[in-house]
């Protein structure tokens, strides 16, 4: 089971493939939308390309409460655990 | 009523011989062919396995994250549109932003897009990209070109086959003329470089065959013509009224001075076999801009290197100017970009402009042996231009019978 170290890390190439934020302003406390500039578009791509690099499925209905990078990989470790 | 001044102030191009508008000129000065055999994996099963790509790839100019947002085409306009936006000067000459319009056209639209997208739907809806439809529509690359310059006129999107970059400049100088904007970046771009359209022109038997010997393909106005040879690329030009051009003390390439817009109304792929439509709208250019044949000495012709095609414009340009067109030096780029559908226009106009102002007309590449029914003084060789006030005409047509003439006069 991938740490929430390796998954943030991992979260941090996707953020940093699709909007061009640098890996390391990607931390658990950050705002996607806030502090990143990630657009909802954006944040689409983010979350399909995490539900394949996870393997796990997240409801667009979860997507609005994904306010922040943490709050992203605590849901992908409950998805993983479940 | 007198009509507004219209002149050129702004060029930029992207082209399968070089990345910006001075390498695409002297690659067509020098008679340079962009063409090659192209080795992906997705055109080995194809009749026709060449192309003109563009020189420098748009991803290597265009910011990483902004470029996945493009589709190629829009990706191609925004080169462009940077380029004639830098050599126009007028980011800082303070114009008001809601008199600066675009009309920025494409064949296609985003079919890169539209392609892999629906491949991904195949194995996954979840993988279709929530930006695939900004990136495929139309209007994309004149979107994302306002965008860039921050555009707030009107901004459009002429869509008409292969006529589409001249009825973008067409379009664009009547926004000015009817007062619209002082400003319009105008031109167009394609990107279809695809398995699709190679196999679908093939099948229509558009396009040359000559897989073996591809920089010797596109040979308009050749008696061995066997089709177009399919390109990419993209031109803009910045038109701007001239007493706006004047009053800010920008630096004028030529006079827009008419442009004409004919339909054919004869069939949706065959052009008019008596050239009327065309001839229409090389009329309808001169009287636009009060010019007579007599004043016609380059006529960049639409010249695809397609057997019939090419029969009926040179049938169109001698009923146009009649006797005048003698001293009109006929010219081809296709022959040596190919051509660029949506961007036909607009490229071959970026050097139809260039064409006047350096008074040179670029050669014919591949004419061996020129067909006995076109009547036309070809060029195979650079050729100077007269010095004095000189007009020339940029002919573009388009499947569904669209015919768009553009007339420039040196200034």
């Amino acid at each position: 089971m991938a740490s929430t170290e390796e998954i943030r890390s991992s979260l941090a190439e996707i953020v940093n493939e699709i909007a061009g934020i640098p890996v390391e302003d990607v931390q658990l406390d950050k705002s996607f939308t806030d502090d990143l500039d990630v657009d909802s578009l954006s944040m689409v791509e983010v979350v399909v390309a995490a539900e394949e690099k996870f393997d796990v499925k997240i409801p667009d209905d979860e997507v609005k409460n994904l306010k922040t990078v943490g709050d992203a990989v605590a849901f992908i470790e409950r998805a993983q655990n479940g | 009523m007198s009509k507004t001044r219209v002149v050129i102030t702004g060029l930029g191009a992207t082209t399968p011989l070089g990345g910006d508008v001075t390498s695409t000129w002297e690659g067509l000065l020098a008679g340079r062919s962009g063409a090659r055999r192209l080795t992906d994996e997705w055109v080995q099963n194809l009749a026709v396995q060449i192309a003109a790509p563009v020189a420098v790839e748009p991803t290597e100019v265009i910011e990483r994250v902004k470029a996945r947002r493009l589709d190629r085409t829009a990706q191609l306009a925004v080169v462009a549109a940077r380029e004639a936006w830098a050599d126009s000067g007028l980011e800082d000459s303070g114009l008001d932003k809601e008199r600066l319009g675009v009309a920025v056209a494409s064949g296609i639209g985003g079919l890169h897009t539209t392609l892999s997208n629906y491949d991904a739907l195949q194995q996954n809806p979840r993988r279709v990209s929530p930006l695939a439809i900004p990136m495929l529509m139309p209007n994309s690359s004149a979107a994302y070109v306002s965008l860039e310059l921050g555009a707030k006129a009107g901004v459009h999107t002429p869509v008409s086959a292969c006529a589409s970059g001249n009825e973008a400049i067409w379009l664009g100088l009547d926004q000015i003329r009817l007062g619209r904007a002082d400003v319009v970046v105008a031109g167009g771009a394609e990107g279809a470089i695809m398995a699709l359209p190679l196999a679908a022109f093939g099948m229509m038997q558009a396009l040359s065959k000559r897989n073996d010997d591809p920089e010797r393909a596109s040979r308009p106005w050749d008696v061995d013509r066997d089709g177009f040879l399919l390109g990419e690329g993209a031109g803009i030009l910045i038109l701007e009224s001239y007493e706006h051009a004047k009053a800010r003390g920008a630096k004028i390439y030529a006079e827009l001075a008419g442009a004409g817009i004919s339909a054919d109304g004869h069939d949706i792929a065959q052009p008019d076999p008596t050239g009327s439509g065309a001839r229409r709208a090389m009329e309808r250019a001169l009287s636009e801009g009060d010019l007579t044949p007599a004043d016609i000495f380059h006529i960049n012709a639409h010249a695809t290197s397609t057997p019939q095609g090419d029969i009926a414009e040179s049938l169109a340009i001698r009923q146009a100017l009649g006797k005048e067109a003698d001293h009109a030096v006929a010219t081809a780029p296709k022959s040596m970009i190919g051509h660029l559908l949506g961007g036909a226009g607009a490229v071959e106009s970026v050097a139809t402009v260039l064409a006047l102002k350096n008074r040179v007309s670029p050669p014919t590449i591949n004419v061996d042996k020129l067909d006995d029914e076109i009547d036309l003084d070809v060029a195979t060789e650079q050729r100077k231009l007269p010095d004095g006030d000189i007009a020339a005409l940029n002919n573009s047509f388009g499947f569904g019978g669209h015919n768009a003439a553009i007339a420039f006069k040196t200034l």
